[in-house]
């Protein structure tokens, strides 16, 4: 089955490209454009597992690599 | 003093480090390859700047799971020091050996020039040559040298005199100003300035050599 991995900056931490792809929306003339969060997805096949065992193998692959907790934050899904 | 470098692959100032400890130390240092699982019986571990994978993740990131990385951290877990510089210290900090992660400059530029520190902890074996307070200058070279990390563990780090090097005029948005920090014990130093490329005058400068002879003071 493919899980889904997403990734994204704690509250704090500042993204300084999406404060410069926020600027640049409004540059082109899309007015109302508020914050920009930028977030960082996986798509991961895993063989053999059923759902459940699939998204803690996710989750451990997150913990381990995926995400740096000390900047970033995860959530797992499964895909389709 | 016996010191080692690390390669990995897209390191590209192993060779200025080795020349760096070479010149301290008076003794080639061994040169140790990214796959391997043992590190070599030395006092010193270096690891360099560079692009280590492609920065692919996260700068450091996957270095930071490379085999001889596992060695590095036991050694560093019995008191061997190692000393990270620029992707080196992104390195570090992905393994869980520093505190803290660095991340996109502040103003998204990649910032190539010399900068002006404060030495902030003399009682350090990386830092012993220099007095608390003194100014140095070192060039910087990086996109991701933005130090970040929680309101604790700043606050820990301010409180212990963990914070090594800050910055004069921060030139990366990093918190506090913070260029280069030790892990508890001071004998893990990771910082973003380069030593290894101001160790004399035909570089521009020669502060960066002090860490150098302070490290073969303290394991003389």
């Amino acid at each position: 089955m493919k899980v889904r991995i997403v990734v994204s900056l704690r509250d704090g931490v500042l993204d300084p490209a999406a404060e410069t792809i926020r600027r640049s929306l409004g540059a082109l003339g899309f007015d109302g454009v508020g914050a920009v969060t930028q977030r960082r997805v996986f798509e991961v096949e895993i063989d053999g597992r059923d759902e459940a065992a699939a998204l803690e193998e996710a989750r451990a692959m997150a913990d381990r690599l995926l995400a740096n907790p000390v900047i970033e934050t995860f959530v797992v899904e499964p895909v389709g | 003093m016996r010191a080692a470098v690390v390669t990995f692959p897209g390191s590209n100032c192993d060779r200025d480090l080795a020349v760096a400890f070479a010149k301290a130390t008076g003794r080639i240092p061994v040169r140790v390859w990214h796959a391997e699982t043992e590190l070599p019986p030395v006092d010193v571990v270096g690891i360099p700047g560079g692009f280590s994978y492609g920065d692919y993740l996260r700068s450091g990131a996957i270095a930071a799971r490379s085999p001889i990385l596992r060695a590095v951290a036991a050694f560093a877990a019995k008191g061997g020091r190692v000393l990270g510089i620029c992707n080196g210290f992104q390195v570090l900090t992905e393994a869980g050996l520093l505190p803290g992660a660095l991340v996109r400059n502040a103003g998204q530029r990649f910032v190539s020039r010399w900068v002006e520190l404060r030495v902030e902890n003399d009682a350090t074996g990386f830092t012993a040559g220099w007095r608390a307070g003194d100014r140095i200058r070192l060039p910087v070279a990086h996109h991701d040298g933005n130090y970040v990390a929680d309101e604790t563990t700043l606050a820990h780090l301010e409180a212990t005199g963990a914070v090594a090097f800050r910055y004069a005029d921060n030139p990366n948005g990093s918190a506090r100003a913070i260029a280069g920090v030790c892990n508890d014990a001071r004998n893990v130093l990771g910082l973003m300035p380069h030593p290894e490329r101001a160790i004399g005058a035909e570089l521009g400068g020669s502060d960066g050599a002090v860490l150098f002879r302070s490290l073969v003071a303290a394991l003389a």
